[in-house]
């Protein structure tokens, strides 16, 4: 059997690298593009405990479903604000988006 | 999953390496739209993954959710928000990328010594396997009915929001004369049409 630790050294490297993405990106689709892969690491723990850690009851791949859910509801409002805020500035530069900032 | 412990090890060192490097394709590439083709190889060895935990029914969740919804609908905002600009370079953005760096790698590295100290407490009952599909569907509508009906409404609110927020805000100059016919229209600002068809060819009108 694969050791747990595998699988969340995974998901730690993917979660990394999604912060990585969600701090340099210029791109407003690339941000949220690294936002889904945020929660893809978190899925991926979420699943290795549930498989190795609680077998039986199967808890953690119902969390997983939630989480897929939300994912794809927070998609959907999130290129929504996106189109909204590039109909306003005509950019898709994150460093333009400054309404809010002094 | 009844597969012998080599090819298991050896298909989990394949989808981890394509989860890394597409994952690293997404953030590095510059070019948007091949990041969001590598974003669905993330989600596809995402699932593949899946299958290797027992979990057969989220692995097709993944897929149908991720990569026949939101990658598609990642691809549909890169089309309609498509603009080639080139991105004024900020001053001392280095500083930045390597700030980041730094913290990213030393966050790895405070999770994976937290990993690797951690003695977890490995359950030795048998997975539920294919039989986890019946189990989340009895979880659902019983002790996680009220999240799942929260679910459900979530997604109705998102659906509504989306459009209204997508929708070309129109603030009408003078108030509603008749306001029982019109209470149920969302105005929009008025646009200019892009004619379709090929260039050169005569409107049938």
């Amino acid at each position: 059997m694969i050791p747990l630790e595998f699988y969340l050294l995974l998901a730690a490297a993917l979660f990394c690298i999604g912060i990585y993405g969600l701090v340099t990106s210029r791109n407003v689709i690339r941000v949220l593009m690294s936002i889904e892969l945020l929660l893809n690491a978190v899925n991926i723990n979420l699943m290795a405990f549930s498989n190795y850690l609680d077998p039986a009851t199967a808890t953690g791949q119902v969390f997983t479903v939630f989480v897929i859910s939300i994912a794809a509801a927070e998609a959907a409002v999130g290129l929504a604000i996106v189109l909204a805020i590039y109909r306003n500035r005509d950019t898709v530069d994150m460093e333009e988006f400054n309404l809010l900032k002094w | 999953m009844t597969l012998a412990e080599g090819v298991q090890l050896v298909l989990f060192g394949l989808l981890a390496a394509l989860v890394i490097g597409t994952a690293l394709g997404v953030v590095l590439l510059s070019n948007i739209v091949y990041s969001a083709f590598l974003l669905g190889g993330v989600f596809l060895s995402i699932s593949g993954l899946y299958v290797l935990l027992n979990a057969g029914f989220v692995a097709a969740a993944q897929i149908l959710i991720y990569v026949g919804a939101v990658n598609v609908l990642i691809l549909f905002g890169i089309m309609l928000v498509n603009k080639s600009q080139p991105f004024t370079p900020v001053r001392r953005g280095w500083i930045r990328l390597i700030a980041t760096g730094g913290v990213c790698l030393g966050l790895f590295a405070l999770l994976s010594t937290m990993i690797l100290g951690t003695s977890w407490q490995l359950s030795t009952e048998t997975p539920v396997g294919d039989g986890a599909t019946v189990l989340i569907g009895m979880h659902f509508f019983s002790d996680f009915l009220l999240p799942f009906e929260l679910a459900s409404v979530l997604l109705l609110m998102a659906l509504v929001g989306a459009i209204i927020l997508a929708r070309r805000e129109f603030v009408p100059d003078e108030p509603p004369t008749d306001a029982i016919s019109d209470a149920l229209k969302l105005p929009e600002r008025p646009r200019e049409l892009v004619p379709a068809g090929r260039e050169g060819s005569e409107s049938p009108e």
